[in-house]
């Protein structure tokens, strides 16, 4: 049967294709729509967060990064309760990462604050003593637009019915709110002003003054979005 | 045999993808070994701004070794194998000479745009496949432009039989479509909604989802790219450079068609303990050791071709890069089996023993082959003898040097570092903080960086070897059918 195949470069072609989708096909198609399914309660990103978010794959935190706490006493001890399917439902693209260079980030949000982020970005191995990270200052003068982030949060809520405009938790009040443009940038000047309250940088806190949204101001809107 | 003297075959784009191989890889490897010092000394992250930090250099180091150096090697390696073993020549299909042409051309100037666009921050954020979608489609093209050339000289061959050779190529070239098309997804946001960058897009697939595509795609981007097609060219060029039969041919059988089938499920292994459902998990754990079983037969089937004629070791460097390179082969894929058991996954997962694991394969198995592969083509494509005997030995031994260094640090540290994150006290809290883990790390990070110095010198006396062979090697009259000269200085 082999030779014949190595012959007839058609049916071998077709041989090997076969044999090779079988795996792709049986751990695909089962339950392929049900995996991403949220939680109770989990939410969308806002425009601000996604901005951030934007940039950690700008940035490639995920290289270094994880953000998947896996069921181990060592792991929940350090990072938290372990991750759960659901709460990745907004993630496009997943950023589990495949390397702890530094620590996990998945609940970081529940442990650091605005502050304690601010002089880490600017200086990490002044606020952690060893640290081999490198230093973001760029982050604290470019700005970022938001207008990649509103496209983004526009394509998910027509495309994959993202929950923005919506009152997920049947409180009576939309959760995240997206509307036009203006609206989404109005909103995400109004999450600026409330992280920039608590930095130091007068910079920053200047440009939010003039309308812009220094990078700096968006990827630690993300950091404290992780919980 | 009388074929091959009355077919001319016709080299010019071997030569093409032969210089890319060398472009490639020395700035591949110039920056894997820069990303190295960064670890080691972090000072070295902030020498450039924004544009020269780890985070944003990395997926230009494994872009470029493995879609710039490798690729170029396999293909390569495919225009001048597949012209001898089917026994056609482009030259006699002006068309297949045109698509091999475009081929090169959009290949050449898609991964330099890819150097542009990863640089300046632009990814899809997937690993391996951070190209954003405007590459990705000109990717498609010239795959399918390369699918095009596989099955057209195929399709006006004069050797019936499809060598094994031939088996591999066109196993990497079905699969690694399939792979690419499914994980690269995305929906182009700017165009969809009006708003944003004409690069971003998102995933069409999110979380879990997203992840089990990714390391469907991503495993097997190193299979069917660096394993496959590598397979394929060992099948070939050890055979012709040593004078010796394929030991056996159905062991070739059993090790393409185990590869094919069981490569595929073992994605699961890098998603052991996360939220992918538990069977999948298990199934990737399974098929991982049941991996070897391929792996070892094609690189047994390797040692068992030299049966008789070990002393070649001595005579013909090019024989010892591969057969060095198969030793490598069977190191890596004893290794990978091993990480992917759960317990041993626990302490390995996210620790630097994987990058260890990756570099065993990518530098000792896949970066020999095709070096050897490289030397072999020259006499023949250049009509030149190969410039120096000594500078290959000496390459051989600095970066045989330069690979055990870094995987025995890596092993070292990664080890080391996946113990202390789970060590408890007598109290049962945690005896480290991360940072004391990170620092532990310094000498192995250290150790790892000159590996990696010590291999990319080696690359250099490569490069300059095919170098001066190409401009100061001496004339050959008529083609060595094996063992390739090489000049005794």
């Amino acid at each position: 049967m082999f030779h014949w195949l190595e012959q007839r470069p058609f049916f071998f072609a077709v041989g090997v294709f076969l044999v090779f989708s079988f795996a792709g096909i049986v751990e695909i198609i089962p339950n392929f729509a049900k995996q991403a399914q949220p939680l109770v309660g989990t939410k969308p990103y806002t425009v601000l967060e996604l901005a951030g978010k934007n940039l950690y794959i700008k940035e490639n935190c995920n290289s270094c990064h994880s953000q998947m706490i896996r069921p181990f006493k060592s792991e929940t001890d350090r990072y938290g309760m372990y991750s759960l399917s659901g709460e990745y439902a907004y993630d496009r693209p997943f950023l589990w990462g495949s390397k702890r260079t530094g620590p996990d980030l998945m609940r970081v949000g529940n442990y650091r604050t605005t502050d304690w982020h601010e002089h880490h970005m600017l200086d990490p191995a002044g606020t952690v003593s060893g640290s081999i990270m490198p230093k973001y200052g760029h982050m604290f003068s470019n700005i970022v637009e938001i207008d990649n982030a509103y496209g983004e949060a526009v394509t998910v809520k027509k495309v994959f019915n993202t929950p923005y405009d919506y009152d997920i938790d049947g409180d009576g009040a939309v959760d995240v709110p997206l509307g036009s443009y203006e609206e989404a940038k109005a909103h995400a000047f109004s999450q600026a002003k409330e992280i920039v309250a608590d930095m130091k940088s007068e910079s920053v806190k200047d440009a939010i003054v003039n309308g812009e949204i220094p990078e700096i101001v968006a990827i630690i809107a993300y950091m404290n979005s992780l919980k | 045999m009388q074929a091959s003297t009355r077919v001319e075959y016709d080299y010019s784009v071997v030569k093409a993808f032969t210089f890319t191989t060398i472009l490639f890889g020395i700035i591949g490897m110039l920056i894997g070994v820069i990303l190295s010092f960064q670890m080691a000394f972090p000072s070295l992250n902030n020498l450039a701004g924004e544009y020269r930090t780890f985070g944003r250099m990395r997926p230009l180091h494994t872009n470029g070794v493995a879609f710039g150096f490798a690729l170029s090697g396999i293909f390569a390696s495919w225009y001048y194998i597949s012209q001898r073993v089917l026994k056609v020549s482009l030259r006699e299909s002006p068309f297949l000479m045109k698509i091999a042409k475009l081929h090169f051309a959009l290949y050449f100037i898609t991964i330099l745009l890819a150097v542009v666009t990863l640089i300046l921050g632009i990814s899809s954020g997937k690993e391996y496949a951070e190209l954003a979608w405007p590459l990705d489609l000109l990717v498609v093209v010239w795959w399918v432009l390369w699918g095009v050339s596989i099955f057209g000289l195929i399709g006006i061959r004069r050797e019936r039989t499809l060598y094994i050779s031939i088996w591999y190529f066109i196993a990497a070239f079905l699969a690694v479509s399939a792979l690419y098309i499914f994980n690269a997804m995305a929906i182009p946001t700017a165009l969809f909604s009006g708003y944003g960058d004409f690069m971003h897009s998102v995933s069409m697939y999110a979380g879990t989802n997203d992840a089990l595509v990714e390391w469907w795609f991503g495993h097997n981007a190193v299979g069917f790219v660096f394993t496959v097609p590598l397979v394929g060219m060992i099948y070939y060029f050890l055979p012709k450079e040593s004078g010796q039969y394929i030991y056996s041919y159905k062991l070739s059988i059993v090790s393409f068609w185990g590869l094919v089938f069981v490569y595929v499920w073992a994605g699961g292994h890098h998603l052991l303990y996360s939220t992918v459902p538990d069977w999948i998990q298990t199934m990737g754990s399974v098929m991982s050791v049941l991996l070897i079983l391929p792996s070892w037969g094609s690189a047994i089937n390797m040692f068992l071709t030299m049966k008789g004629e070990w002393q070649q070791l001595q005579t013909s460097p090019l024989i010892k890069l591969m057969i060095m390179a198969s030793t490598f082969y069977m190191l890596s894929t004893i290794e990978g089996p091993i990480q992917s058991i759960k317990s041993v996954n626990a302490i390995a997962h996210f620790t630097d023993w994987i990058p260890g694991h990756v570099h065993d394969g990518a530098l000792g198995w896949v970066a020999f082959m095709v070096m050897a592969a490289l030397f072999h083509m020259a006499p023949r494509i250049f009509k030149k003898e190969i410039y120096s005997r000594s500078l290959i030995e000496t390459q051989f031994w600095l970066q045989t040097i330069g690979i055990v260094l870094y995987f025995s640090s890596m092993w070292i540290a990664g080890i080391t570092q996946g113990m202390m994150w789970r060590a408890y006290d007598e109290y049962g809290s945690l005896v480290y903080s991360f940072i004391d883990t990170v620092n532990v790390l310094s000498p192995y990070f250290t150790i790892r960086a000159i590996g990696g110095l010590l291999y990319m010198i080696g690359f250099f006396m490569f490069a300059w070897n095919m170098y001066k062979t190409v401009t100061a090697g001496r004339e050959l009259e008529k083609e060595s059918p094996n063992a390739s000269p090489i000049a005794a200085r």
